[in-house]
């Protein structure tokens, strides 16, 4: 029972940092309709360009204000030179325009700053906890407390902000958001800015836990399936699913795994995810969009 | 002037529905034809057979088999390396378990393994579309290259993963030469992509592009959807299967389950998107123009004097990919294959374009 | 205009059809029949149920209450395809043609019902299947010359001006010879002249095929020109039904039309004007 449990909140841990890539998506699918493919990219652009910096013996915080200023420009760039000529083609050209981003951008990440694996420490404590009986990484739970604080900054940025009314405004409708004066090119700046900031986050915690290199691309493919399951244009459901993700991935390691050839983490999540999409497209928290002719 | 079908009417449906219906396309294809079966197997040597020609050629049909899906039916798909193996490993396990099996009938057994997993995936595709169906053929792509590389059946145990053609022969002519493997796979490619023209070109083609251009309406007029997209499913991923076992018996000799993973399913992707989605002509353009590139890279690397790493010119490639996906989708969506179409028309035009 | 066509049997019948999306109710207890070769209109403001009948009668909406009886055969709910195959063709109110698809394969793609060619005979393309397409092509034909649409077949919809796309809807529509035709505001946005073409092409139809036709349409001259019966909806409810002329006096129709405050006859002319 204690074995479980230890499984069970390791699993759900991890599923926070699941749901840290997740809130990327969400948060741009929310306001442009574009899913973009290349947050996993973003993760390790922000991971590796961090790393680096902080490589060359610089203070801690002077590379966090240059890497967040990179982030910005990137959004930029994005908006600029993908986002703006692609403003009224169908969702899945901009989708594919967007596999064609992480290409680039992992291209262009590796260029600048080499493909060799950078230990990344950030001063998060990574001790085993003993709790009630249970160890617990003290490294996960602060995960987990990141993950918290980023959606409640998330959620007063969308309700409080004039910035964030205008983004559900976009999100609605670009056309109609753009006829009553909101500035469609800034706010797709500033929500890729954004998720550009949230891929940093991820970036930090994930470079920590397996080292900043290129298989943090990979972690994306994690966030997928979790993001489907929590429905594309929730927070609340990228969370829920991050967690679900991470919990039922590693329950099925470790009791199912070894009767089939283990390692079925990697595509357990995406039959989970299936499986619930079929009996509720919309995923758990999604809207549901009834279709008119 | 040369390039014109002024004088050449049509009298009869038949005539104006014939698959070149202007002269000048049918002796173009034909000197195609004649390039491809006479001239490139006596003049190109080993390499450019073996690692050119014949991986464009197989590329080329895996690129079919995904634009019967994508580029007709509408059904986007990330999972297509995925069926690639299913087929490489169902012909493999023909060969060794059936050794008397002959090879054409062992492509075509596999092409139909690699259909029934399609169809089993493509299920999903009633329920949800877009974004969520690509990720749902994701869930295939991961399944299947763990299955190949977990399950050591497949593979018939071998320790490696590593699975190996085993002699070929057709009619009991050896295919130890690669110019008869060329050949072969050349043979194969051209009558899969005349049968894939030909049904798109008929009532079965147009229900999938009906279903991809608005399947509301085309329920109405009586299309059902089940079927019209599982078919998608299964024709697309039959293209595939017979790829994918090509790939490992007439190109490679030898595969692994990763020959088949998420970076190939891309490649494939970026072929149509390049090449012309919802295009024949498209798929062999951009698996052309996909398969060069990196061999220009290097040209182009050499010129310098191989100044790059490898791994610098595998970032070159990454960029220049995706740039080009990039750049495709904003200024020419229908790709290479429209490009060339635009060209036919400049030419019925010249040199008096008014 | 004189009718030389001999109205027949009722074809379609709707009893008692309720309709709603969550908390709204698009349908209330509708009824209404279609005789054969009729033309029915459906009028009503913006938002009256119209197009909601017209997805219940060929299955695209299914009603939570009532039945459909179409040729004898009574059920709940239409299945598209079914509907389809039955006999029941329809456009539009927002034009749903395969934009990348050429005239003549959209106007071929409505007469896919009647291909019997399996996939692999269509691979191979010998024998049946050449004669199939040939065959097809030469109705789709006649189909283009009866709707003036030579010049554009072969260019793909999406670059068609609005009156020839609804055109070829119609087209499309009538390619798979139907016996009941669902009309959804055929001639929205058009001018004069396109609506003038129409008219003809609806009538031709009517009477040359026989073909029953259910439309919806804004502009009552041609409702009243055009139509032998006449259904009114408002708020999801039938509030008229009957001839033109019948319709056109009916106070509740009018009220729905102009408010109940509003003093009758002198409105009634303004409403029906151009007749």
């Amino acid at each position: 029972m204690t074995f479980f449990l230890e499984v069970l909140v390791g699993g759900l841990l991890s599923g926070a940092m699941y749901s840290l890539v997740a809130l990327g998506f969400v948060l741009i699918f929310k306001a442009s309709g574009v899913f973009n493919f290349a947050q996993g990219a973003m993760v390790l652009f922000s991971a590796l360009t961090l790393v680096s910096l902080l490589e060359k013996g610089w203070n801690l915080w002077m590379c966090l204000g240059i890497t967040l200023a990179g982030m910005v420009f990137l959004a930029y760039l994005i908006e600029r030179i993908v986002l703006r000529p692609l403003v009224n083609q169908p969702p899945l050209a901009l989708f594919l325009a967007t596999i064609g981003l992480a290409f680039a951008i992992e291209g262009i990440a590796q260029a600048m700053w080499g493909t060799q694996v950078h230990g990344l420490n950030v001063g998060i404590p990574d001790v085993p906890l003993n709790v009630k009986g249970l160890l617990i990484s003290e490294f996960d739970i602060f995960t987990g407390i990141i993950a918290a604080v980023l959606v409640a900054a998330l959620a007063l940025f969308f309700s409080k902000t004039r910035v964030g009314r205008a983004l559900r405004a976009v999100a609605d409708d670009h056309e109609a958001a753009l006829t009553v004066g909101i500035p469609l090119r800034h706010i797709w700046v500033i929500v890729w800015a954004v998720a550009g900031i949230v891929a940093l986050v991820a970036g930090i915690v994930w470079g920590s836990r397996v080292g900043v290199q290129f298989s943090l691309v990979l972690i994306a493919y994690k966030a997928l399936p979790a993001l489907i399951l929590g429905g594309l244009d929730s927070v609340p459901g990228a969370i829920a699913g991050g967690l679900l993700i991470g919990a039922s991935e590693k329950l099925a390691e470790v009791y199912v795994g070894p009767f089939v050839g283990g390692a079925i983490e990697s595509w357990f999540p995406y039959m989970l995810a299936l499986g619930f999409l079929l009996i509720r497209p919309e995923g758990l928290f999604g809207e549901v969009h009834i279709e008119r002719v | 002037m040369i390039y014109r079908e002024a004088g050449q009417f049509k009298a009869t449906y038949s005539a104006d529905q014939a698959l070149f219906p202007i002269r000048q396309d049918q002796v173009g294809v034909a000197i195609l034809l004649v390039i491809a079966y006479i001239v490139v197997p006596f003049v190109g040597n080993d390499y450019w057979l073996g690692s050119i020609f014949i991986p464009f050629l197989v590329l080329s049909l895996a690129a079919l088999g995904l634009n019967i899906l994508t580029g007709y039916a509408g059904q986007l798909s990330l999972g297509t390396a995925g069926f690639m193996a299913v087929g490489a490993f169902a012909a493999y396990n023909f060969a060794i378990r059936v050794p008397a099996i002959p090879l054409l009938l062992n492509f075509a057994l596999s092409g139909l393994c690699a259909a029934c997993v399609g169809i089993l995936f493509g299920v999903p595709s009633l329920r949800i579309k877009g974004f969520y169906l690509a990720v749902a053929t994701l869930a295939s792509q991961f399944f299947i290259e763990w299955l190949f590389t977990r399950v050591g059946w497949f593979t018939n145990y071998s320790t490696s993963g590593v699975i190996s053609a085993p002699p070929l022969s057709i009619f009991g002519h050896s295919l130890s030469s690669v110019w008869s493997r060329y050949v072969l796979t050349l043979a194969i490619v051209t009558v899969m992509a005349l049968g894939a023209k030909n049904m798109v070109r008929s009532s079965v083609g147009r229900a999938w592009m009906a279903v991809r251009d608005m399947d509301v309406a085309a329920e109405v007029i009586g299309i059902r959807m089940l079927r019209t997209k599982l078919l998608a499913f299964g024709v697309s991923s039959f293209y595939c299967g017979v790829a994918g076992a090509l790939w490992a018996f007439l190109y490679l000799g030898t595969v692994e389950p990763q020959a088949f993973d998420l970076a190939r399913s891309f490649q494939i992707l970026f072929m149509i998107i390049i090449g012309g989605v919802g295009s024949i002509l498209g798929s062999f353009l951009g698996a052309a123009f996909i398969v060069l590139l990196p061999i220009f890279i290097n040209i182009g690397s050499g010129m310098f004097g191989h100044a790059f790493r490898a791994d610098t010119i595998t970032q070159i490639e990454l960029i220049l990919f995706g740039g080009l996906i990039i750049f495709f989708l904003i200024v020419e969506p229908h790709g290479l294959a429209r490009l060339w179409r635009i060209g036919k028309e400049k030419l019925r035009l010249w040199p008096f374009p008014y | 205009m004189v009718k030389t066509r001999v109205i027949g049997e009722v074809i379609l019948k709707l009893e008692n059809v309720s309709l709603s999306f969550g908390g709204v109710q698009a349908l209330s207890d509708v009824s209404l029949q279609v005789r054969e070769r009729q033309i029915l209109a459906i009028i009503g403001p913006n938002g009256a149920g119209k197009s909601s009948m017209l997805n219940v009668i060929n299955g695209v909406y299914h009603p939570q209450q009532g039945k459909i009886t179409f040729k004898g055969r009574t059920r709940t709910s239409m299945r598209p395809h079914d509907a389809a195959a039955m006999g029941i063709a329809r456009t539009f109110q927002n034009i749903a043609l395969f934009k990348g698809m050429t005239v003549l394969d959209n106007i071929l793609a409505g007469r896919n019902l009647m291909m019997r060619t399996s996939f692999l005979e269509q691979a191979l393309y010998l024998g049946r299947t050449k004669r199939e397409e040939l065959a097809h092509r030469e109705k789709v034909e006649e189909i283009i010359d009866f709707l003036h649409i030579q010049a554009v077949r072969k260019t793909p919809v999406g670059r068609l001006p609005y009156g020839l796309q609804k055109r070829v809807e119609l087209a499309r529509a009538f390619a798979a010879e139907p016996e009941l035709l669902l009309l959804d505001e055929p001639m929205a946005g058009m001018n004069l002249e396109e609506k003038e073409d129409m008219c003809r092409f609806i009538l031709d139809v009517n009477e040359q095929f026989g073909t029953t036709i259910v439309l919806i349409e804004h502009d009552m001259s041609v409702v009243m020109d055009i139509s032998d019966h006449v259904v009114v909806l408002d708020f999801g409810r039938k509030i008229g039904d009957g001839t033109p002329d019948e319709v056109r006096r009916d106070p509740r129709v009018i009220d729905a039309y102009l408010g109940p405050t509003q003093a009758a006859p002198y409105h009634e002319k303004e409403l029906f004007h151009g007749m």
